[in-house]
């Protein structure tokens, strides 16, 4: 057992605690800040089933960014449905593998091209479109260069350098069963600590930045409210207390 | 004409996304209301003059902007989940008709998020440069002020934007705050404190509106013999008419109003308009204050009961629509007092349309001959609203009414209609003189579809179905080589198109019926 290894440990679970915390903290204060007005964008569905569906389509096909721009599309769903065919494969460090998983091997193994070719587009983008060069802060070009690096040391040990995976799925078995690191620790092999470095720092930043898109993108209500306000009366809690009171403003209310 | 570039159209139907520059469009916005009209509108005061800001701007800004955060998940939301990846960049007509950088509607958020990003998350209070996070300061203010007021709140960028984030939502906060902090906007808050104080935008009091509704029967009568009312204030009616107080006089909004008329004469559904409520445009919702916008809608509610009416429809307007239709419930509800076998509220395209499709309307198409037409999608009606049972009912509607009552019509080019209808380029706050430069160039991609059906379709007129827009074309579509008269109301078709089967009205005055009597 190295003090690498150790120390390897200990960030993901704090990178973990961070990310699921994080995220459960977004996702609360989401949940609890009311949306007071009925502003969803029309034409939009009248029944919760069609809501259901538009968001299917919106997250499955990013059907409003078809819409937009065919090139981004193309970029953004290569890299988006790489990324979850890779995350798939990378259940098995986690899980035991089963019939489903063994079936997706090789494609989460390709996708990590599709993943780096759809990241390079995306970054490409924002050098060669000028309006998407003036929106660029240092973060979004950072966020890219994050991604591409995660997606090329994993490439690299798949297609380059082997590492001993059984060891690397020990070591994740034991962190997530409280028996400490896996009885060998992690390989020394530098692209794998570099690799997992990277993921543990996008783990960590999740939910401080834009990557909460994805649980964000739930809770919009220009694409999550149900188009039937003439029907049924839509009001939120603060605005219903000018009501009870009678008052016209928020300031002259009673607490 | 004018001091700056107009830009020239091609008649293409399109136009060339332009090359991003820099603060083209940098001023210092409309003028700013002073304080006694903030004041009026229950918004801090304790500045001297015009220009100045409130003590303490700064906390008292922040303060604003986390109780809006707070209360509205759509900010807080489209605050932190944007990923910049430029989808809207080219979607925003101010953009494309100014290439100023801060008109892109990511742009234009970012005004508002890299003070959000600074004071309110980590990653802005630790590192600020990495992720664009500024300090709030008097020119950010300054900056806030000027671009949240090039924005017409359209909400075309939420069609395009992969998580429909809504630039008219930040706007409407952007000005809320603003409000908070003495850079209130003249031209808004002066109109909202005429509706207050005497119940429209335009400040036209009782007597006038009399004045005027009786000249209008005057005129309908000498035009068709048939003396078609225009009811004010007459308690018992079916219908309360609620219409932008615009149709009470500019053109071509009145021959809108005298096409409502001649539809509910032909009808036999009594109505009435009202000096409560002799206004549809809520300004409340281009500044973002829910409490303003409530309190202008409950007069109508106010006029409902008042006048006891059972149903309540709304004229042609588009930013009053959008309230009308997706907030007047919310806001001035429940509605449980009239008749529920009818929509509240009615739009008086769907009150048209009925009539129509049931045959109570007789028609002669050929009096419109004389036109080829195309429709303006308001922005508002168009996606924030609906008419009828089924989504998109906002765009079939206008049409089928328009077809039923005109020969010749003809479509302006896909992406510039229906829910990717461009503004006028003159809503959300922005119809005002001391705005004349970002109006004439946001108009620019509806003149250039215009054009290209005008050039290629032979179109001769431009029905809309807004207020704003129908005094926003007539003054600015002149620069771009139109004619204020191409612009049309749509009850303005019909108005032309019916032909008026009941002789005596059902509301006729009891003097005017004796004088038929004795006429007998
Ligand atoms: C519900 C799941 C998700 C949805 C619906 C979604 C959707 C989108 C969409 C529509 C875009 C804009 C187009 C683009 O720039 O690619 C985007 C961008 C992005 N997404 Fe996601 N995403 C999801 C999950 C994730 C996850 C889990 C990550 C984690 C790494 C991620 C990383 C990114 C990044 C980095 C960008 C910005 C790309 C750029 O800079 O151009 N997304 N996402
Ligand atoms: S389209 Fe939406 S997510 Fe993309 S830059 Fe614009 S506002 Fe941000
Ligand atoms: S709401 Fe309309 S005017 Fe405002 S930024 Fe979006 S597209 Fe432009």
């Amino acid at each position: 057992m190295t003090f690498v290894s150790i120390l390897y440990g200990l960030l993901f679970w704090a990178a973990t605690l961070i990310l699921v915390g994080g995220v459960v903290v977004k996702v609360r204060q989401y949940w609890n800040t009311p949306a007071p007005l009925k502003i969803p964008t029309t034409p939009a569905p009248v029944t919760q089933r069609g809501v259901v569906w538009r968001m299917f389509r919106e997250v499955v096909f990013f059907q409003s960014l078809f819409r937009s721009n065919k090139t981004l599309w193309l970029f953004a769903i290569l890299f988006h449905l790489s990324l979850w065919l890779v995350l798939i494969r990378h259940s098995r460090y986690f899980v035991d593998m089963n019939d489903f998983l063994v079936f997706m091997q090789p494609f989460g193994r390709y996708a990590g091209f599709t993943m780096v070719l759809g990241l390079a587009g995306l970054w490409a983008r924002r050098f060669l479109v000028d309006r998407v060069r003036y929106i660029s802060a240092p973060s979004d070009h950072l966020m890219l260069a994050l991604l591409i690096a995660i997606g090329v040391s994993g490439l690299m040990m798949s297609f380059v350098t082997h590492t001993d995976v059984t060891q690397v799925k020990a070591f994740f078995g034991g962190l997530l069963t409280f028996g400490f690191f896996g009885d060998e620790g992690l390989p020394a092999d530098p692209i794998v600590l570099i690799h997992l470095l990277l993921v543990a720092l996008l783990m960590i930043i999740f939910p401080i930045s834009k990557l909460m898109h994805a649980p964000g993108i739930f809770f919009s209500p220009t694409r999550n409210q149900v188009d039937n306000p003439r029907e049924k009366r839509h009001i939120s809690g603060w605005a219903l207390e000018l009501e009870r009171q009678g008052k016209l403003y928020l300031d002259e209310l009673k607490k | 004409m004018a001091d700056y570039e107009v830009p020239t159209l091609t008649g293409e139907g399109y136009c060339e996304v332009p090359a991003v520059r820099e603060d083209v469009m940098k001023g210092k916005g409309p003028f700013i209301a002073k304080p006694a009209f903030q004041e009026a509108m229950h918004f801090p005061s304790d500045f001297a003059e015009i220009g100045e800001l409130v003590p303490n701007w700064k906390e008292r800004a922040l303060d604003k902007m986390a109780d809006l955060k707070g209360r509205y998940r759509s900010l807080q939301v489209f605050l932190d989940i944007c990923v910049k990846c430029g989808a809207c960049t080219d979607k925003c007509h101010y953009f494309i008709g100014t290439s100023d950088a801060k008109n892109m509607p990511v742009a234009r958020q970012d005004l508002l998020r890299k003070v959000y990003r600074r004071y309110f998350t980590f990653a802005g209070k630790y590192f600020p440069k990495l992720v664009g996070a500024t300090d709030l300061t008097e020119d950010v203010l300054k900056d806030w002020y000027n671009y949240y007021h090039q924005c017409s709140q359209c909400r075309r960028c939420s069609v395009f934007c992969p998580y429909g984030i809504d630039t008219a939502e930040i706007s409407m906060a952007a000005r809320e705050i603003l409000d908070h902090v003495g850079y209130g906007q003249k031209y808004c808050n002066e109109i909202l404190g005429k509706v207050y104080k005497i119940g429209n935008n335009l400040g036209l009091p009782g007597p006038a509106l009399f004045d005027t509704v009786e000249g209008l029967e005057e005129d309908v009568e000498d035009d068709t013999g048939i003396k078609v009312r225009f009811p004010l204030d007459e308690d018992g009616a079916e219908v309360l008419l609620v219409t932008p107080s615009a149709d009470f006089f500019a053109e071509p909004h009145i021959d809108g109003l005298i096409g409502y008329a001649k539809v509910f004469h032909e009808t036999g559904v009594t109505w009435t308009l009202s000096t409560v409520a002799s206004e549809a445009g809520n300004f409340g919702m281009f500044i973002g204050s829910y409490e303003t916008m409530r309190r202008v809608s409950l007069r109508v509610r106010e006029a409902a009961i008042k006048h006891k009416v059972k149903r309540i429809v709304f004229g042609e307007c588009g930013h009053a629509w959008r309230v009308a239709y997706s907030f007047l419930n919310t806001l001035a509800g429940p509605f449980d007092f009239l008749d529920q076998r009818y929509p509240i509220p009615q739009h008086i395209l769907e009150f048209t349309w009925g009539h129509l499709q049931a045959g109570t309307l007789k028609i002669d198409k050929t009096e419109n001959d004389d036109k080829v037409l195309t429709f303006h999608d308001s922005c508002n009606v168009a996606r924030g609203s609906r008419m009828g049972d089924a989504p998109g009912g906002q765009f079939e509607i206008p049409r089928h009414v328009i077809r039923a009552v005109c020969n010749n019509f003809v479509d302006m080019p896909a992406d510039t209609i229906h829910d990717a209808t461009f503004c006028c380029g003159g809503g959300g706050g922005l119809l005002t003189d001391d705005l004349m430069e970002i109006r004439v160039k946001g108009a620019q991609p509806r003149a250039e579809a215009l054009k290209h059906v005008t050039t290629h379709n032979g179109v001769t007129h431009m029905a809309a179905i807004c207020a704003i827009c129908k005094s926003q074309f007539t003054k600015v579509l002149p620069y771009y080589g139109f004619t204020m008269d191409q612009i049309v109301s749509v009850h303005q078709l019909v108005s032309n198109a019916i032909i008026l089967q009941r002789q005596v009205s059902v509301q006729a005055r009891p003097d005017e019926e004796e004088d038929e009597d004795d006429d007998a």
